[in-house]
């Protein structure tokens, strides 16, 4: 029997949004993370990052093929959906909103940051502290930055909850409620870990 | 008080399947435990709008008025619901009553809702035991397995979950929360369960299962209070299974 398109590309779709960009995301902020140490100790763990072998092949599987992928078919999602929350008005359908809306806008925002980093590094410009240093001398970079990485984590920590759903991990309405506890504590945790990290650049 | 108590209804209408809908006016006397529909019937009875002006009847559809056939659901005060079980004095008035704008409008609150029962042929949603012999009595079925089974076969193909699916419209093939949880009915079946790979490989198809967002609204939604989100979830790890036997192979089913 054939599976569908629409059913591959969707399970492919949410797997890929945990296994590894979900991972990809808690690396990068936990390495983003030394920069409230000192900037030394950023700078280390970035060219740590930055000296593993095969970067390339990492960061093309790892990174940009699934990013390419999750980003390009989650915006044909998003646009599928005709969303019905002042009518009704129920938790799930709120998030099932703000999931499209974070993921939107974390796509916009990693485009910008794949930009002014990755590209840049490519075209010569060191990757370093000093870099995001003079990023947020200007106010209105600080507050992207701040709207972008919590519009990631959430997408990340709400598509968590929603991936235990899809792949038939959480059945039970009662499991579904606490893999919301603990995938809002995700957020929380997450966030804090974001906006300390950038914090640590002003 | 000389002056009869009336009760106001805004209900948008519409002339045939191809013209554009408006809202009309209506005042419906009042008497005590009155529902939607024993006003629309009134209206029937005497089809002048709120202004005076003597207007078409209202159109709806209604079948068994215990909330059991889903024929008269439509969209009460900003919610869908079947007309029969919407009790006057429980509702906000003016009483705004709209089609389920999910289906096609056939005319004013009367919707077609075939799309739902060819989902149901396209999930094969029914157990094939049609046969040149008879084949003897079917194997027992678990009482505790039949306890829950017997809440989803409680759907009536109302359309409720669909009008509240975010992901249900024009854009997008989905079938809906309701024919999904009726997959996960006849493979509870012991004598459904025979065909169980079937019917999960119907859901794997385009605007099948894979289509739902977990918004949730359908069980929230659900007159008959089916845990449709349950079903979905239980539906998505048979999938998982099953697409894992399609890719590699298995010996059963």
């Amino acid at each position: 029997m054939t599976m569908s398109r629409d059913f591959v590309n969707r399970r492919l779709h949410s797997l890929l949004g945990v296994i590894p960009l979900g991972v990809f995301l808690i690396q990068h902020l936990t390495v983003n993370h030394f920069a409230t140490r000192s900037e030394e100790a950023f700078n280390a763990a970035a060219h740590f990052m930055e000296s593993l072998p095969y970067r390339y092949v990492l960061e093309l599987v790892v990174i940009f093929l699934p990013l390419i992928f999750h980003g390009i078919y989650g915006v044909y999602i998003s646009f599928q959906a005709k969303n019905n929350v002042s009518r009704y008005g129920y938790y799930r359908n709120f998030m099932f909103l703000l999931q499209r809306i974070t993921g939107i806008i974390t796509l916009i925002f990693v485009t910008w940051h794949v930009w002014e980093t990755r590209v840049q590094a490519m075209l010569g410009a060191e990757v370093n502290y000093k870099m995001m240093e003079s990023i947020f001398e200007n106010p209105l970079m600080i507050a992207f930055y701040l709207v972008g990485v919590l519009s990631a984590v959430f997408h990340f920590s709400n598509g968590l909850w929603s991936f235990f759903v899809s792949w038939g991990i959480t059945v039970t309405p009662r499991s579904q409620q606490i893999c919301t506890y603990v995938t809002m504590a995700i957020f929380v945790a997450l966030s804090i870990v974001s906006v300390r990290t950038i914090l640590a650049f002003i | 008080m000389s002056e009869k108590k009336m009760v106001k209804f805004i209900i948008t209408r519409k002339d045939n399947a191809d013209s554009s809908s408006y809202k009309e006016e209506f005042e419906v006397p009042y008497r005590p435990n009155i529902n939607v529909i024993s006003a629309l019937m009134e209206i029937q009875r005497n089809p002048v709008n709120a202004k005076g002006e003597k207007t078409t009847p209202v159109a709806w559809e209604m079948n068994c008025l215990e909330e059991v056939c889903g024929a008269c659901s439509m969209v009460i005060n900003g919610k869908p619901r079947q007309s029969c079980t919407a009790l006057v004095d429980k509702l906000e008035q003016p009483i705004r009553l709209e089609p389920m704008a999910t289906f096609p409008v056939v005319r004013d609150l009367q919707v077609d809702r075939s799309r739902m029962f060819g989902a149901l042929k396209k999930v094969k949603a029914w157990i094939p035991i049609d046969g040149t012999y008879d084949l003897g009595p079917g194997p027992r079925m678990p009482e505790t397995k039949r306890q829950w089974a017997y809440e989803l076969s409680k759907c009536m193909t109302c359309g409720v979950c669909l009008e509240a699916c975010p992901n249900v419209n024009d854009k997008s093939e989905f079938i809906g929360p309701a024919p999904l949880s009726q997959v996960r009915l006849f493979n509870a079946h012991p004598t459904g369960e025979m065909n169980k790979g079937e019917r999960l490989n119907s859901l794997m198809g385009d605007g099948g299962l894979a289509s739902c967002g977990n918004s949730q609204n359908c069980v929230q939604s659900c007159p008959k209070g089916i845990p449709l989100t349950t079903s979905i979830a239980a539906l998505n790890r048979d999938t998982a299974f099953q697409s894992f036997k399609n890719f590699f192979g298995s010996d059963n089913d």
